[in-house]
């Protein structure tokens, strides 16, 4: 019994991690109907950013919750940039042409941005700087939680709770949500669409630095290939929930979660992969929409 | 009837005139590490020109073509591993049905992805192929019948003239049929699928069956060339066949032109031939610059040029004045 | 048929008669003709020097041009001087036999040092011993390797022998009688040592509680040492390479394991306390050298290593070392520059005095050599018994 409460809590971890990554593929898919391929590796520059920046300040001589803020802080600004750059000289470009020329640029750009990592930063593993000390918070016989993984959870949650105040309680927000619905429309009633969706990226791409600095932390070995795999995992658990549906990612990703860290104990550590796209294709065949998502009906 | 034989036949001559000419060359000007390199073209042919059935002529986005050689690939070694009914003399006689059965059972993936997937439009499409792929490839990486993480070693086959031979006749029927079909009246039913699909079931077409023809056909071209791939390097690893190798194809698809059969052989042999060029370069720099130049050769492509080379236009249709109508009559 | 028809297939069933008569008569390729070309002798050498294992490449890259260029400046081999040629093989299998195929047909080296993981050996050792090019593996240990044909050597022992001992020693000296395995199911190196160990110790009265696997790459381990956690062993054997061992035994040590970690050659590396931090302490592997071994031949290297590159050399070093050494020597006295006459020397070789210790190839074309038992404790590595292989 115990054993399988620490699974739970266990997928519930990498649950979050999903869930994080997942808030960003989802805000940038509801505004632009994009899957931006390349935030999996937005999040991989984060996590270099965060570890070169840190080592230029000498971050891990103080370890601690400031430095562990700066830490991310670096990590958001960098990947926004990096996240307004793509926009601008990869998806710009290509705003009216048909949806599988942009598909491709987005490949084209995670790619890039894959190989250029290895060239810059080397293709070897490096140690992400320990900012912060983890400790276990709380052990109830064979059960463990650990400071990270409970960070992780609460601020997937409190980034879901803030994102969704964002879209519909605030100004911004609901321009958002009308570019969404209609460029034209949007702009007719005089939303700069261009300023939204730099916003949809910056907001998008932050997460994505956070998320980077967190699994830094947890697992400590960055290198430039690490973001491939999270990134297609978070895309499916996006897709589980609903795509375009901010709770639905969060969903989407406890969700994956589980089902991982459940196939990896009772399964084969070897089936950890296939699940997230046997999941997709299940999700796909049987309900496109999500499990939080609806279904929208296409007319002629 | 006299008239169809005659102009079929035409076609197969060619093939065959030039897979000779290609293997007779080879045989005597370069070394093996060039004719490997030869044999890599021959295999990114049938896979550009197969994607290309489905990506360019049909419009639906596949990302999962590594899936399917990897299908051809491993089916054609387990059994050429197991079964060797003729001598070694004559062992060349039975590497086409290899690939026959590389193909045939890669064609039967097609149909078991492609029947539940084609419904999906666009970047689901893309996802779920995506997804299908990767699938194949973990399935085979936890087969222990398929050498599991380790894959298969020592697969017979050969890299001389025979086999080069083999490898470019096998490109040259995948080109010839597939232009075939594409001139043919199932080649306009897959274009009106993708100019607008409503439209092309009003007109009568069944767009479901239509885009699983391509998918199966696209399929089995890829296993058949998964299949020389396993005969001529003689090894398989799952880790050959991840997403990567997908989009290797999918370029060199977009950079001779979607739609455009021509366009996407001449972009298999640019696509081969660009990474060994530039391994001096790498060799050089110590850097692996080849996968960034690819990359962004793709992105400046689609922003700037994404037609491709060719667009959607045949050799014939680019060549100057006289010869466009000498070629007209072809 | 018209008559342009008929030009056309009679010249098509001529190509094809042609065709038929060349690939008929042929038969497999001929072997590269021998490199001792003009006044240099090339070697080429491939390894990991990017990609996840890539202190092994780096390392042994380090040993290796130790050697050759100490021998260059005593005047080379026979007056002509030595040249490296190194490839990177980023890691991946497929990449070896590519980069091998290219230094036998196209930089046509005399011979091959490498690889360090026996699955990059297994992928690269059919194509030098098709090209009956002699290729000697510094460190890999699965037996399949040398098995492979008479071209193929490597200067350390194998999984068969590297197993049993450290199972001997967990059983013997550590006195555990229940062990969990955690291994590696894309390497042949964790796949062979795990099966020799377990083979051994449960002869030996021991009994395995747990076997779980994961795959190089992963970086989550938590849902397997949750149930190794369940099975409560008094040890873990983790038969892999440094980097998953770093986080795996980070993350057992978070989930409350005390069971000490055990493992093989896999885990010698300087990041491996670097990714582990305090987990790792407290843990035994088998290795191929110790620094702390009182032998002058290893002494002496260390020395020498110091002096050039300023850091303490790690296994791999060593090991690149000594088979630098063995194929230098073998080189100078084979009595001409070929592959195969190198290979003969290969195989003569007896009582040679190594860094790793005294190595004699064997009739299979390993290294009967005995296996050090070392200690993590901090970065550096305690060296705690030397054990001699026994059957």
């Amino acid at each position: 019994m115990e054993e399988l409460i620490q699974h739970v809590i266990n997928g519930l971890n990498l649950g979050a991690i999903y869930a994080l990554i997942a808030l960003g593929y989802t805000m940038v898919y509801g505004v632009l109907q994009l899957i931006n391929f390349a935030h999996s590796e937005v999040y991989m520059v984060g996590a270099f950013a965060a570890y070169y920046g840190a080592l230029r300040f000498h971050l891990t001589d103080n370890p601690g919750w400031g430095a562990f803020g700066l830490t991310l802080l670096i990590a958001m600004v960098i990947c926004s940039a990096l996240g307004l750059c793509i926009e601008r000289f990869a998806y710009r470009p290509l705003r009216g042409a048909p949806k599988t020329n942009t598909l491709i640029t987005a490949i084209g750009v995670s790619l890039f941005l894959q190989f250029a990592g290895q060239v810059v930063f080397g293709a070897d593993p490096k140690l992400f700087p320990e900012v912060l000390r983890d400790e276990t918070l709380f052990s109830f016989g064979e059960i463990r939680i650990q400071l990270f993984d409970v960070t992780i959870l609460a601020v997937a949650l409190v980034a879901m709770l803030l994102l969704n105040y964002f879209i519909n309680k605030t100004k911004t927000g609901m321009a958002i949500r009308a570019v969404s619905f209609s460029f034209r429309s949007a702009t007719l009633m005089g939303i700069n669409v261009n300023s939204i969706i730099m916003v949809t990226f910056i907001v998008g791409s932050s997460l994505a630095g956070i998320g980077a600095v967190l699994v830094g932390l947890k697992y400590p070995k960055i290198q430039p290939l690490m973001g491939t795999l999270i990134g297609l995992k978070a895309f499916v658990a996006a897709v589980l929930g609903g795509i375009g549906n901010l709770p639905g990612a969060i969903v989407g990703g406890l969700l994956m979660g589980l089902c991982e860290e459940m196939v990896v104990a009772y399964l084969s550590s070897t089936y950890r992969d296939a699940l997230a796209f046997g999941l997709l294709i299940f999700i796909l065949l049987f309900k496109p929409s999500g499990i939080m998502g609806q279904t929208r009906v296409e007319k002629v | 009837m006299g008239g169809l034989l005659k102009q079929s036949l035409r076609g197969w001559i060619l093939v065959l005139v030039v897979a000779l000419c290609i293997s007779a060359l080879a045989n005597v000007g370069l070394n093996p590490y060039q004719q490997q390199i030869l044999f890599y073209i021959a295999i990114n042919i049938m896979l550009a020109t197969s994607l290309n059935l489905v990506n360019g002529f049909c419009g639906q986005f596949s990302l999962g073509h590594a899936g399917f050689m990897a299908i051809g690939a491993y089916a054609s070694a387990l059994v050429s591993l197991n079964f060797q009914p003729l001598g070694a003399g004559f062992d060349v006689l039975i590497f086409p049905f290899y690939a026959l059965i590389g193909g045939i059972c890669a064609g039967l993936a097609g149909f078991v992805v492609g029947m539940p997937s084609l419904r999906l439009r666009g970047d689901y499409l893309a996802i779920v192929t995506l997804g299908f792929g990767e699938i194949i490839r973990v399935v085979l990486l936890n087969l222990d019948v398929a050498g599991g993480a380790r894959g298969l070693y020592g697969i017979p086959g050969r890299t001389d003239f025979m086999a080069c031979f083999h490898a470019f006749f096998w490109a040259g029927t995948t080109v010839l049929l597939l232009w075939r079909l594409v001139h043919s009246s199932y080649g306009r039913a897959f274009l009106s699928v993708r100019e607008d699909e409503i439209a092309a079931s009003c007109m009568g077409i069944n767009s479901t069956r239509t885009k699983v023809m391509a998918f199966v056909i696209s399929s089995f071209f890829a296993g058949a060339a998964g299949s020389i791939f396993a005969h001529t390097t003689n090894s398989l690893n799952p880790s050959s066949f991840q997403f990567v190798k997908s989009v290797d194809v999918v370029i060199m698809v977009v950079l001779g032109g979607m739609g455009s059969l021509t366009g996407s052989v001449i972009g298999a042999i640019l696509v081969t031939i660009l990474p060994e060029a530039l391994r001096p370069l790498q060799e050089y720099t110590h850097v692996d610059l080849r996968m960034v130049i690819y990359s962004l050769t793709l992105i400046l492509l689609m922003i700037m040029r994404p037609s491709g080379l060719l667009g959607s236009r045949e050799w014939n249709q680019i060549l100057p004045g006289p010869w466009r109508r000498r070629a007209a009559r072809a | 048929m018209s008559r342009l028809n008929q030009i056309m297939v009679g010249a098509s069933v001529a190509c094809m008669a042609i065709a038929f008569s060349f690939g008929c008569t042929k038969n497999s390729e001929t072997p590269a003709p021998p490199a001792a070309a003009d006044n240099v002798i090339k070697i080429g050498q491939f390894g990991s020097m990017t990609g996840d294992e890539a202190t092994f490449g780096q390392s042994t890259d380090k040993g290796v041009r130790l050697a050759i260029d100490a021998r260059n400046a005593a005047g080379g081999i026979k007056g002509k001087k030595i040249v490296l040629l190194t490839e990177d093989d980023q890691g991946k299998p497929e990449e070896a036999s590519a980069v091998v195929k290219k230094l036998i047909t196209q930089d046509k080296v005399i011979a091959l040092l490498g690889e360090v993981a026996s699955t990059r050996s297994l992928a690269a050792a059919p194509i030098a011993q098709q090209f009956k090019v002699p290729m000697v593996s510094p460190s890999s240990t699965n037996p399949k390797v040398t098995q492979v044909g008479d071209y193929i050597f490597r200067v350390c022992f194998i999984d068969p022998v590297q197993g049993p001992i450290v199972a001997r020693f967990a059983h013997d000296t550590l006195k555990v009688m229940k062990v969990a395995i955690l291994k590696d199911l894309k390497s042949d190196y964790s796949l062979g040592l795990s099966e020799f160990f377990v083979k051994k110790f449960t002869e030996l009265g021991g009994k395995i509680v747990a076997e779980q696997t994961f795959q190089a790459g992963d970086s989550d381990f938590k849902g397997q040492l949750t149930r190794i956690r369940a099975s409560a062993p008094d040890a873990i054997f983790i038969p892999a390479y440094y980097t998953e061992v770093g986080l795996i035994a980070r993350q057992a040590r978070q989930l409350g394991l005390k069971a000490v970690l055990i493992g093989g050659d896999g885990w010698d590396s300087p990041k491996l306390f670097e990714i582990g931090q305090e987990s790792v302490n407290g843990s035994y592997f088998s290795n191929h050298y110790s620094s702390e071994s009182p032998a002058p031949a290893t002494q002496d290297f260390i020395k020498k290593y110091k002096e050039k590159f300023n850091e303490t050399p790690d296994g791999l070093a060593a090991a690149g070392f000594d088979a630098a050494q063995i194929l230098l020597n073998a080189i100078a006295s084979a009595p001409e520059l070929t592959s195969a006459a190198v290979r003969e020397r290969l195989a003569a070789t007896k009582d040679f005095d190594g860094a790793t210790g005294k190595i004699t190839i064997n009739a299979d074309r390993n290294a009967d050599k005995d296996i050090f038992i070392v200690k993590v404790d901090g970065k550096a590595l305690k060296f705690v018994t030397l054990l001699k292989p026994t059957n």
